[in-house]
């Protein structure tokens, strides 16, 4: 008991599991029925899961799917990349090019993902060529795709917005007739799982982190540090490519000026929430990916409880900067003192463990 | 007698979790003297100065100051220094592209419109005083390192400081440097100020020092006039070991002659990197143990860090066991079996927020591949045998290395070479900022080594260190190699004429 508290205590995750924690507990005592989960029909005569907290999953899966990429990207590069919301709609419009092009089979889609991941990381192929050979500070090496990556999008399809239509798009940005869950949570599971993967068999991790805490001394070690900045900008572009696919399949059609607008500082929040250096370095990829459902779900809250959607920007900011707060190093000092001040004399009783067993070596 | 107290702490604690730093400590600082604090790592000295100036708080225990009648409460560095206690830190924390005056009196308060006028005639007067040989005007970043470590000692000075604690002032200063520090140091005393000096340095104790006070594992071992306690008793003292422990060290005998026509391990040929080393040429036979020797700035890091590949390499030719390679970066010369523990540990060496596991397992890990990770199994019995090896003390292989001592923080970077089992291994200053204990463990280690085959390269600022391990030395002026000396040459004297240019004999 002693143990896994001061573990948690210690824990990044401490700060978006709470704020998650009290946003459930507020919806809780609000209206439980916020958290009634029906089956319904929808209009294609399929089954679905409906309630808020399956639209809090489905509609926060972009957003997720990004503050990994996002995650990464600040660990090793010690700055956030702003340009994912407009890659995203280069990725998406470059996916519904080759979808038009094409009659829509299931390898077309594979085709176009396929097409919308090259050119995003393309894309992230610049911003990370920009941060790690010519050493430009990543917010304003990403400012540059951040302004044109709308406009270049706009060139993609001609200036159109043009619409895709495939009962098979629908099984991705919808859902799969049989599988009640809405596809995109599925997609989220199973790219989280790919990432898991990918860190548990590689040294992807190792390295990122110590790129971004000690350039000098991971080179010393016969790190590549250039080369990991740009496999990380190149993973926050498959991240893109990927999250504007969706965005694609979710309404079936493509609007470069709207698609994913503003959430690149969506991710990045969600990358602070989860208790992550926005200075890089350590990174933990759950906290980001929690962060990222506690800001959908205080989203889909403010609107339960009938905020206008013109002001949910103004309640998000507070409640953000409380989470924020909570989550800082001086607060975070405050209580570790607390702690150890008051709690450990009453755990140090309870379990009477002597608190200098270590120590007495010579 | 009593009365020269100026400061008193008493009976102080503090432990962390896991760790008791203090243990009913006593300290006593006489007006007027300097006081050494001495003790190996972890023996609590940065514990008991951070407790007295207020970055920590004490769990027991009182503070009594001169003029004070009541125990003294100090909460922040800020009352510390309101108290009349400052600190001048061996990183200098002043501003090097303002002026000398500015940082004199830059966040001191007072009147809101400064007067700089008067202000840069206070600092004349001031460093008139206290012959300190700088102007008023003059940026900070154009004096040396010695003269703004005294800009720091002046401020701090001038805010009217009974008691001036100086950590490691020295470490980064040349021979010349020192004796200004000191002569600095004099006067103050002179002028009654209470002196808390904390160095690695033995020979800068006894040449300075009045007192002696020794700290070991969190407990006070005892305050000493200086002249009743001889050196070796102070390293006894500070080691808890019998002196035969400690001396227990034999030179490395000298290799016979180099032309035996063995292959060296590793070999140079005008080598040349971009951080300006002049082309040189280089080997080291297997078992060796050799050293590059020379003033600060002379080129010995530059040089090997050329054999490293750690800077561009603009020129030459290797070999390694007589085949030529191509090492362009450290990547190579990790392949070809090199190691190198850099001379800055905190920019070079550590990855501060990873775990001592991970800082340990790192450069195996590279050489190992990037989809080829250890399993948490793997790298835990790593670290768990090279913590215990070398004696790290840490309160497990997890905590973040940032958190050890220096001397325990070296440790850990050796022990990532080691790990990676090279054939030639360069340590750059492998005992600098570390305590007496760890300087003779890493020498003898450096020793072992070399009975196993492995050439070594060992720099230190410490001539003795030098003279103790390596059979072979590099003398270096002004990025060029002036010298080689082996054998019944190696004396500190040869060693200093060579540097100085006079009486030149190649070996």
């Amino acid at each position: 008991m002693a143990k896994w508290w001061e573990r948690l205590s210690k824990s990044q995750l401490l700060v978006p599991l709470s704020a998650l924690l009290l946003l459930v507990v507020f919806n809780l005592f609000r209206d439980i029925g916020f958290f009634s989960i029906s089956l319904a029909i929808n209009n294609d005569g399929n089954t679905v899961l409906q309630g808020n907290l399956i639209s809090i999953l489905d509609g926060a899966s972009e957003l997720a799917i990004l503050a990994i990429g996002m995650t990464l990207v600040t660990a090793s590069s010690r700055g956030q990349d702003i340009s994912v919301g407009a890659v995203a709609a280069i990725a998406g419009s470059v996916f519904v090019r080759v979808l038009r092009g094409n009659e829509i089979t299931m390898s077309v889609i594979l085709g176009a993902f396929l097409a919308a991941c090259v050119a995003a990381m393309i894309c992230g192929l610049f911003n990370g060529a920009l941060v790690s050979v010519f050493k430009i500070q990543p917010m304003i090496a990403t400012l540059i795709l951040f302004s044109a990556g709308r406009s270049i999008a706009y060139w993609i399809n001609g200036g159109a917005t043009p619409t895709v239509d495939s009962p098979l798009l629908n099984y991705i940005g919808k859902l799969i007739p049989g599988i009640p869950i809405p596809s995109p949570i599925l997609i989220v599971i199973a790219f989280g799982v790919l990432v898991s993967l990918v860190l548990r068999f590689t040294n992807l991790g190792l390295y990122t982190q110590a790129v971004g805490i000690n350039e000098k001394s991971a080179h010393l070690n016969g790190i590549n540090a250039v080369g990991i900045k740009l496999v990380t900008f190149m993973i926050i572009g498959v991240c893109a490519a990927l999250a504007g696919s969706i965005g694609v399949c979710k309404i079936g059609l493509i609007n470069h000026e709207k698609i994913l607008l503003d959430i690149e500082m969506d991710a990045i929040l969600a990358v602070a929430i989860g208790g992550n250096a926005l200075g890089g370095g350590k990174f933990s990829l759950k906290g980001s990916v929690i962060g990222a459902y506690v800001i959908q779900a205080l989203t889909t809250t403010l609107y339960a409880i009938k905020v206008p959607s013109t002001q949910v920007k103004a309640y998000k900011a507070i409640v953000i900067i409380l989470i924020v707060v909570l989550g800082s190093p001086v607060i975070k000092a405050y209580l570790a003192r607390l702690r150890d001040s008051k709690l450990r004399p009453i755990i140090n009783r309870l379990t009477r463990k002597p608190a200098n067993a270590m120590e007495n070596e010579s | 007698m009593e009365n020269d107290i100026v400061l008193s702490m008493r009976n102080i604690s503090k432990s962390f979790p896991g760790v008791r730093a203090l243990h009913q400590v006593d300290f006593f600082l006489k007006k007027g003297e300097i006081h050494a604090l001495m003790g190996e790592n972890g023996a609590g000295k940065s514990t008991l100065i951070k407790v007295l100036t207020g970055v920590y708080p004490k769990d027991t225990g009182e503070i009594h100051l001169e003029g004070h009648q009541k125990e003294v409460v100090i909460k922040s560095p800020q009352d510390a220094q309101q108290l009349g206690i400052s600190t001048v830190y061996q990183e200098i924390t002043l501003c090097p592209n303002l002026s000398v005056a500015e940082n004199m009196f830059i966040g001191r308060g007072g009147d809101r419109v400064i007067q700089w006028r008067s202000l840069r005639n206070r600092t004349t007067d001031i460093l008139e005083k206290l012959n300190i040989p700088a102007r008023a005007t003059q940026p900070l970043s154009s004096c040396s390192l010695a003269v703004q470590q005294m800009v720091a000692i002046a401020r701090a000075v001038d805010m009217d400081c009974k008691v001036l604690i100086l950590d490691e002032p020295t470490s980064s200063l040349d021979e010349n440097e020192v004796d200004k520090l000191f002569s600095l140091m004099r006067d103050l005393k002179d002028q009654g100020v209470g002196i808390i000096f904390i160095t690695h340095f033995l020979e800068q104790v006894y040449e300075v020092c009045d007192r002696i006070t020794v700290l070991r594992n969190g407990e006070l071992v005892g305050a000493y006039e200086i002249k009743e306690l001889p050196r070796v008793q102070l390293i006894s003292k500070m080691m808890g070991k019998e002196l035969d422990e400690i001396t227990g060290l034999e030179k490395q005998k000298a290799l016979p002659d180099d032309d035996d026509g063995t292959i060296p391990v590793f070999e140079a040929h005008g080598l040349s990197s971009a951080a300006g080393t002049k082309a040189f040429d280089f080997k080291i036979r297997k078992g060796e143990v050799n050293g590059f020797t020379g003033l600060l700035g002379s080129g010995r890091s530059e040089s090997v860090r050329a054999i490293f590949g750690a800077d561009r390499v603009t020129g030459g030719r290797v070999k390694v066991n007589g085949h030529t390679v191509r090492i362009a970066k450290p990547r190579d010369a990790m392949r070809y079996g090199l190691g190198y523990l850099p001379e800055d540990r905190k920019q070079d060496g550590l990855i501060e927020e990873l775990s001592v596991r991970d800082n340990i397992i790192l450069a195996l890990q590279v050489m190992k591949g990037f989809f080829r990770p250890f399993s948490k199994a793997e790298a835990e019995a790593f670290a768990d045998k090279y913590i215990k090896l070398l004696g790290i003390k840490t309160a497990s292989s997890d905590t973040p290395i940032k958190s050890l001592s220096g001397g325990n923080q070296q440790k850990a970077i050796l022990a990532r070479w080691l790990l990676t089992n090279p054939r030639y291994l360069i340590l750059d200053e492998p005992t600098r900022g570390i305590d007496v204990g760890t300087k003779v463990e890493i020498q003898k280690l450096v020793l072992k080594l070399a009975e196993d085959g492995v050439s070594v390269t060992f720099i230190s600022s410490e001539i003795e260190e030098m003279l103790r391990t390596c059979s072979r030395l590099i003398v270096m002026r002004d990025r060029n190699i002036v010298g080689e000396l082996r054998g019944e040459e190696m004396t500190q004297a040869k060693i200093m004429h060579t540097i100085a240019g006079e009486a030149v004999q190649d070996g």
